[in-house]
């Protein structure tokens, strides 16, 4: 006889008073295969947890990025923010879709020297620029983006030492109406800051002035910021234009675009809330068209946008290890992905799901993940369905940040995947091993003893 | 004239100490003349009383919370309309506006008509922009500031004094008189709400209301004005009276032509010592008050459902002043299986 | 292990205990275990019950039986100490 599948037991309290947190339950879908891989397979073959990133879907996601921008504006050049995920695989993704690179420290131009981006293609932002980084980037005409004074004067000083003309920019920061206000990075717009730092350097004369930069927050919901600080961008160039008859050649609007992540603390889930492409692309190309930049001398846009590009890329699947009652009878499920891989559980109430169709049952459930720590918190508070040991998860929309700012914490990185446009899988991160942390440490010889 | 049958869709039927709107808007529906009104409830919560109260809802379906996302609000409601066919939906819930107006043309599509703010409207009164809606329409408004951290009440010192007001996105109002206050406020709303928190001038005086509805084109189809006379511990009116005031209604005129308003609103205005209005809010739907407008000769519900529907709707030139409302609870007594249905089935 | 009395259960999973005012709902494999505790079954026959019905190894199943027991009695549902 066939047997009748099993579900296992389930009792749940009904809310009858307090507004519960739910009303019917919304079914968590399965995500069985990525870009048409079996969860299953690639994790028995590249181990658990895994990073894995779908090259379809940057090349995808860029291009839908791209056709918003250049679809309503005859000049627009992406730049790939590093930092987001510099993994060299994804970087050289980005590169041959045409981006340019955009580094904030010294290490992150290097990685893009080294991958092989035309030094004119770098834009180097950030306020650490060290004398090296600046001689580097001076020499090779990078475009230094100027984050302070202190940064200009040291490339008025090396301008003159190297007898080059660095290509600049400057970082301006403003009031678009957001809050907070991003007033650390730059010269400020509304207190004049900004247009004493581009007379001196128009005085100056030894430095090519050859945009203007802003960077208005991150994780941006709102597209009119966008419009506000693209005005004020725009009346900056138009002010160069009247008093020093210089035209630049590029402005350059940042990044912070906010990708489909629901962020904590957020009522609606940020799959129905994140403006698209063509919304900040509406708000930020309507501004330079309404001004008066001449049609025929129209400067170059720039993008920086790095989240909203690839994190949807991004998957991390694992395992589950155990599932526990809490003292207070809630389930809790432990994985083993924890915030040492997933940085971004900290703001974000990620999408995580079952990789394969299970019940429609679901227990409100907190997912841990492996460390010993109290805050190795995944989600805090999920509907989620009744997963056994040994099943496996997928987390979705991961590819910006966590492959930046994980942390190697009592555990090592684990294997990064990327698969090919034609489906193929390629390890593009090794996993570390002991031996590859352990190339970094020296122990003095007294210390090379010991009996226990 | 034979009546024309309707099926109305409504929500908000928590007729609780601190009402939803629901139940105030179908009594004024159910008291039309002109249509033969089938409701069917939408509730989130297993005890929301009008899904028992079946004198005025029909039949009552469990739908998903807009934070659930609006797929699987819109899946749900799709299903229901295979079973009920509705031809117009009222959200009452200001936490549903948002899914509402962007879910417009979907539900359009499955011939479910709304008759609600556009998302541009919805977006510019948001208390958190009220600010830049004063100066773009000439309204009178109190500062106001939102903020996304305890740290930022600190920095506001120069630009405000206490007390004020800390305010949640879409609900809960309260007034500090300190730093401990405020922080106390920030974080009990923000747990439940969600972020940002408005801080808000407090600008003395009396609360003064007005319920209305405008036709999309920048017409006022009906507005009344009140004064709440007496206020629960929650903030809520318990009483209220209808005014003859003028200048409240060129007020409410002015905004709704101004910003060619769609949709039921609600205007939350301080009449100051010196008898100048201040706009404090203004929520895009119907509030739970409404059936004083009724009763004082405005069935503003019954407009906006033949709004709707596309049917003309003449404005209102008249009401009756010194109309009171009175609110009461009331014990229902329910079987346990009447519960069982709808927390079990979701559908009572 | 004995259900509470006055304990009642509709066939659609609802299950009111009227001592205490709360109100639950089963799974149906939740209905099936719980109706089986009231008639009085044992650990051991509703093991060799379910394990012969439904695709599930007896390891696995003593799992979940705990798992649902504990819970049963989180919520005071069923009293006794689970062991006979």
């Amino acid at each position: 006889m066939q047997k009748l599948p099993f579900e296992r037991p389930l009792v749940q309290k009904i809310s009858a008073g307090l507004p519960s947190k739910f009303g019917i339950q919304g079914k968590l879908e399965p995500i069985t295969h990525i870009d048409g891989i079996p969860v299953n397979s690639l994790i028995e073959e590249f181990g658990s947890p895994v990073f894995v990133i779908s090259e379809n879907t940057i090349r995808k996601t860029y291009k839908e990025a791209y056709r918003a921008f250049a679809s309503r504006y005859p000049k627009v050049q992406f730049a790939w923010s590093y930092k987001t995920n510099y993994l060299n695989a994804v970087c050289s993704v980005f590169h041959q879709e045409g981006s340019w690179a955009e580094v904030v420290s010294g290490f992150e131009y290097d990685k893009a020297i080294a991958i092989g981006v035309e030094p004119g293609h770098i834009i180097f932002n950030g306020p650490d620029k060290t004398i090296e980084d600046l001689t580097k980037a001076i020499s090779q005409g990078s475009l230094i983006h100027i984050d302070h004074f202190d940064e200009l004067y040291d490339i008025i000083d090396l301008a003159d030492r190297l007898e080059e003309r660095p290509q600049v920019a400057i970082r301006v920061n403003m009031d678009t109406g957001i809050y907070p206000q991003w007033d650390r990075f730059g010269f400020n717009y509304e207190n004049g800051e900004a247009w004493d730092a581009l007379n001196r350097i128009m005085v100056n004369g030894n430095m090519d002035l050859v945009g203007l930069h802003t960077h208005i927050g991150t994780y941006m919901m709102s597209t009119d910021a966008y419009r506000i600080a693209a005005t004020k961008l725009v009346d900056l160039a138009q002010g160069l234009m009247r008093k020093h008859k210089h035209a630049i050649s590029y402005i350059d609007m940042g990044g912070g675009f906010a990708s489909r992540n629901t962020l904590k603390g957020a009522y609606y889930p940020g799959s129905d809330t994140t403006p698209s492409f063509d919304d900040f692309a509406e708000a930020i190309t309507s501004a330079f068209m309404k001004s008066e930049l001449k049609p025929d001398d129209l400067p170059l846009l720039i993008l920086e946008t790095g989240r909203a590009l690839i994190d949807d890329a991004g998957y991390l699947l694992g395992t589950v290890i155990a599932n526990k009652r809490l003292a207070d009878g809630r389930r809790s499920t432990i994985i083993d992905a924890g915030v040492n891989l997933l940085f971004t559980a900290f703001w974000y109430e990620h999408d995580i799901r079952p990789a394969k169709a299970v019940s429609d049952q679901t227990e409100d459930s907190t997912i841990y993940g492996p460390l010993c720590m109290n805050i190795d918190v995944i989600r805090g508070n999920v509907l989620f369905p009744l997963l056994k040991k040994g099943d496996h998860y997928v987390i979705k929309r991961i590819g910006a940040y966590n492959n930046t700012q994980w942390l190697q914490f009592i555990t090592l990185r684990p294997n990064v995947v990327m698969i090919d446009t034609t489906g193929t899988p390629h390890i593009i991160r090794k996993a570390e091993t002991l031996d590859s942390l352990n190339q970094h440490e020296l122990t003095p010889g007294h210390l090379g003893q010991f009996n226990v | 004239m034979e009546k024309i049958k309707v099926t109305i869709a409504a929500s908000g039927l928590n007729n609780i100490d601190s009402p939803g709107p629901g139940i105030p808007v179908i009594r004024g529906i159910r008291d039309s003349k002109d249509f033969d009104v089938r409701i069917v409830g939408l509730a989130y919560e297993n005890l929301e009383p009008g899904a028992y109260m079946h004198e005025l809802v029909d039949k009552t379906y469990k739908v998903p919370y807009p934070s659930e996302g609006s797929d699987a609000l819109m899946e749900r409601l799709k299903v229901i309309n295979e079973q009920e066919h509705i031809d117009v939906l009222i959200p009452n819930f200001d936490s549903e506006l948002y899914t509402f107006i962007k879910a417009e043309n979907t539900l359009r599509d499955i011939g479910i008509q709304t008759f609600l703010p556009t998302m541009k409207q919805f977006e510019e009164r948001h208390k958190s922009n009220l600010p830049e809606f004063g100066k773009k329409y000439q309204v009178k408004v109190p500062f106001s500031k939102p903020i996304s951290s305890v740290s930022d009440i600190e920095k506001l010192k120069d630009d405000i004094e206490y007390p004020f007001v800390v305010k949640g996105k879409f609900y809960d109002a309260y007034i500090a008189q300190n730093k401990e206050q405020a922080s106390m406020y920030f974080n009990r709303i923000s747990a439940k709400w969600g972020l940002p928190i408005i801080i808000q001038e407090f600008i003395k005086g009396t609360e003064v209301n007005v319920v209305a509805l405008g036709d999309g084109n920048g017409r006022t189809i009906g507005a009344v004005p009140m004064r709440k006379q007496y206020i629960t511990d929650k903030g809520k009116a318990w009483g209220g009276i209808t005014l003859d005031d003028s200048r409240m209604l060129d007020l409410t005129h002015h905004i709704i032509s101004q910003t060619r308003w769609r949709g039921g609103m609600e205007l939350e205005l301080i009449r100051t010592d010196k008898n100048e209005f201040y706009l404090i809010e203004i929520n895009p739907r119907l509030p739970a008050w409404v059936y004083l407008a009724v009763g004082a000769g405005q069935n503003l519900p019954e407009a906006l459902v033949k709004l709707a529907l596309g049917l003309p709707a003449n404005p209102f030139t008249n009401y009756e002043t010194g109309k009171l409302f009175i609110r009461y609870s009331y014990d229902m007594i329910c079987n346990l299986d009447e519960f069982m249905k709808l927390s079990t089935k979701g559908e009572l | 292990m004995q259900l509470k009395k006055n304990i009642a259960i509709s066939d659609t999973g609802f299950l009111f205990d009227p001592s205490t005012g709360d109100s639950f709902t089963l799974n149906p494999m939740g209905i099936e275990i719980l109706g089986m505790i009231k008639e009085g079954k044992s650990q051991a026959e509703i093991t060799s019950h379910i394990t012969s019905m439904y695709d599930v190894v007896e390891s696995a199943f003593e799992r979940y039986f705990y798992d649902f027991i504990s819970m049963l009695k989180h919520h005071q549902i069923i009293e006794g100490n689970g062991e006979n």
